[in-house]
């Protein structure tokens, strides 16, 4: 503050030519059509305002689908290579060589019917978890609700997961096994699979914003993750003493509920029970948590 | 009538330095070290007012300029406006659909095609599909992009992914137009294009907010200016009146303007001690394009530097050079010999050369063929602006990177 001398000339402002009548200002912040106020508590959710919005999560979806593929050589062929060979590898090290019990399912079927599931969850809080960092001049430049950001990249990843979903079939066919009536669930567990992605990669997202430490998290999270999860091996097989621990990680009742529904075998509907409560809590949770931080994103990003 | 736009003491501080937590580590560390501090309180001396009690009120249908220098808190007040950033202080009231055009391309994706990126740019900034369908040709026209629709932008050169990207914008027809700076870009055809489709919005009563440091845009669209100081309204009134009164007291508001050398502007061999600028005996760092003037360097030669040279690189606001210069090319005895002792070395820039706008300057000291001893970017800052608003002034828009004002003599030769 250099000039603060020179600042006194410039204090006596000549308004003129403003075609604005005198107007009470109280009037004008009661009924403003939008409010802009230092003392707002950021606890309002502005729900209308997402809505009005709502188009943008299609756009930026076809835009992470559009821009994934372009410039690689195989395309979308990358959705059925990286859960297929993940699940030869698994059939060949934890089927054949470890001897693995599969719930009475061959064992390339299991582990495929684990995988689906288990790669979107992992691609969609990856990749939402960066998603915010990477679109850094879309925020700083732009207003809209940042939440479609992270939502936006959780969805794309659900073409993949469609696309990977019905390699299933084929396999279906080749083991001799029939759809049972239970596969009318898949939706409600795709569905759900999609809520705690989004949870999970809000979550992430925010943080990663301010932290950047997260960043090296994700994928340590996302290994240890795979091994909290009945993705390898089915959930019969741990001791009853630690049970528990597969049950409140929400990601169980996801996964073994998409492999009783495509596979027929037996639900589990305490363990889908608690992966509903689970996800509902922390999608509320990080909803309420990405709203109250979303307004500083654009000074720290 | 009630105002489209109203501020109300509005006041944005940013924290500076290393006080932001962007590790985990930090944070923890800090949170051991003091437990009982909260995250939020720091202390003062580490912030700045980019903004500071600000007030005023825009009627429907107007058109404003936001006038002021770099730093004077246009882009914070504007980021504000449209809901990039939070207030510190103070509450804006908002009677319509804000369109901000901070950065035009903002969103376009170089991997996607010319379509595609007017959709999703469109629908960033706030559109529907249906909307975007319904105005997409005209904004293809608009852009001139027709045979180049489903081509990748990357493709594209600079100006037609400007054109496209504010073809969008423009096309957005919310209440509120806020549009900083976009004219800078872009040929003097789509300038003029984009000036014409600003007061067609403005006809059909919608409100404008410009931002702009260049007074000949400003005045030519806006009836009305704000002039930003140091993050306060110093002036808001007629255009007219503010670029005026802009231009009377820029001496009083920018000066003295001495660039303190920052610490890597010192080697072992020179130190920089300050670089200002001259015109007509006043140190400023508004330059009226009709006078000459100077720049002064003043710096400590340490160390005999035989066949070494200074050069001063000066870049517009685009980045592009505009002319470099040395004190090899008319070489003097301190030049040649380079002896050790403090030097004051002034650069005379004639008036009647350089284009109205913003200008940075870098300085360095090289030996021919060998080394760069030291080189100190964006050391100096001037703006170059023209006084009045005439013939000559016409040669600011003309295609170039300087617009000198040369002598035509034209002597008749045949009946």
């Amino acid at each position: 503050m250099k000039t603060t001398e020179s600042h006194t000339n410039l204090t006596t402002p000549a308004t003129s030519g403003s075609k604005l009548e005198t107007s009470s200002t109280v009037d004008v912040f009661a009924d403003a059509k939008i409010l802009i106020d230092s003392r707002d508590s950021a606890l309002g959710l502005h729900l209308r305002e997402l809505w009005s919005y709502r188009e943008l999560l299609y756009f930026l979806t076809w835009r992470d689908i559009k821009l994934r593929y372009k410039q690689t050589v195989l395309g979308a062929t990358w959705v059925i290579i990286q859960p297929l060979f993940t699940m030869l590898l698994f059939t060949l090290i934890f089927g054949k060589l470890a001897r693995m019990p599969s719930d009475n399912v061959p064992y390339p079927l299991f582990a495929y019917a684990g995988l689906v599931p288990w790669t979107f969850f992992s691609n969609a809080i990856t990749n939402s978890g960066q998603s915010l960092v990477g679109n850094s001049n879309l925020i700083s430049k732009v207003y809209f609700p940042r939440i479609y950001i992270p939502a936006g990249a959780v969805g794309a990843g659900l073409l993949d997961f469609a696309i990977a979903s019905l390699l299933l079939g084929p396999m279906l066919f080749y083991y001799k096994i029939s759809l049972t009536s239970q596969v009318l669930l898949l939706p409600f567990f795709a569905v759900l699979a999609t809520a705690l992605a989004l949870g999970v990669g809000m979550w992430l997202a925010a943080l990663n914003v301010k932290y950047r430490d997260i960043r090296y998290a994700i994928p340590f999270l996302v290994q240890l993750w795979l091994f909290a999860s009945p993705v390898i091996y089915p959930a019969s097989i741990v001791p009853p003493k630690w049970k528990w621990v597969l049950a409140i990680n929400p990601l169980t009742g996801v996964i073994e509920g998409f492999r009783s529904a495509i596979l027929g075998t037996p639900l589990d509907r305490t363990s889908a029970l608690v992966s509903v409560i689970v996800t509902f809590i922390i999608l509320v949770l990080s909803f309420f948590a990405f709203r109250r931080v979303e307004d500083s994103f654009a000074d720290v990003v | 009538m009630k105002p489209i736009i109203a501020v109300e003491g509005l006041g944005k501080r940013y924290r500076i330095g290393a006080q932001s937590h962007n590790s985990l580590r930090d944070a923890v560390a800090s949170l051991v070290r003091s437990p009982f501090r909260t995250f939020r309180s720091n202390g003062s001396e580490n912030t700045i007012w980019a903004l500071k009690d600000v007030s005023f009120e825009v009627a429907p249908g107007e058109v404003v300029g936001i006038i002021g220098r770099n730093g004077a808190g246009k882009s914070t007040l504007l980021k504000i406006l449209s809901q990039i950033t939070r207030p510190t202080e103070g509450r804006v009231a908002l009677n319509g659909r804000v369109g901000s055009l901070l950065e035009v391309g903002t969103g376009f994706h170089s991997e996607l095609t010319g379509r595609e990126n007017v959709f999703l740019n469109g629908a960033i900034l706030g559109m529907t599909r249906v909307e975007i369908q319904r105005k997409f040709d005209e904004i293809v026209a608009f852009a001139e992009t027709e045979q180049f629709l489903d081509t990748p932008v990357k493709h594209y050169s600079s100006g037609m992914i400007v054109r496209l990207a504010f073809a969008v914008a423009a096309h957005l027809e919310p209440e509120i137009l806020i549009v900083d700076e976009v004219l800078a870009v872009g040929d003097v055809e789509f300038q003029k294009k984009c000036l014409g489709k600003m007061n067609e919005v403005t006809r059909e009563g919608r409100t404008v907010l410009f931002v702009s440091h260049d007074f000949n845009a400003v005045n030519s669209i806006c009836e009305r200016a704000i002039l930003l100081h140091q993050g306060s309204v110093a002036m808001s009134g007629v255009t007219a009146d503010v670029t005026r009164y802009y231009l009377d007291h820029s001496n009083n508001m920018y000066s003295p303007i001495t660039w303190s050398p920052r610490p890597d502007d010192s080697v072992d061999e020179v130190s920089l001690n300050s670089v200002n600028i001259l015109q007509n005996d006043l140190a400023t760092s508004a330059i009226n394009c009709r006078d000459p003037f100077i720049i002064h360097i003043d710096y400590l030669i340490k160390q005999p530097l035989r066949g070494s040279r200074f050069f001063l690189i000066v870049r517009n606001a685009q980045g592009e050079v505009v002319f470099t210069t040395s004190d090899y090319d008319v070489m003097t005895t301190e030049a040649e010999t380079r002896r050790p002792g403090r030097f004051l070395s002034r650069i005379l820039i004639p008036g009647g050369l350089l284009k109205t706008g913003g200008y940075y300057g870098s300085l360095g000291l090289d030996i021919k063929d060998d080394r760069v001893v030291f080189a100190a970017d964006d050391t100096v800052h001037f703006d170059v602006f023209e006084p009045e608003d005439d013939t000559q002034a016409t040669r600011h828009r003309r295609p170039g990177a300087i617009a000198p004002l040369l002598s035509w003599q034209t002597t008749e030769l045949s009946k």
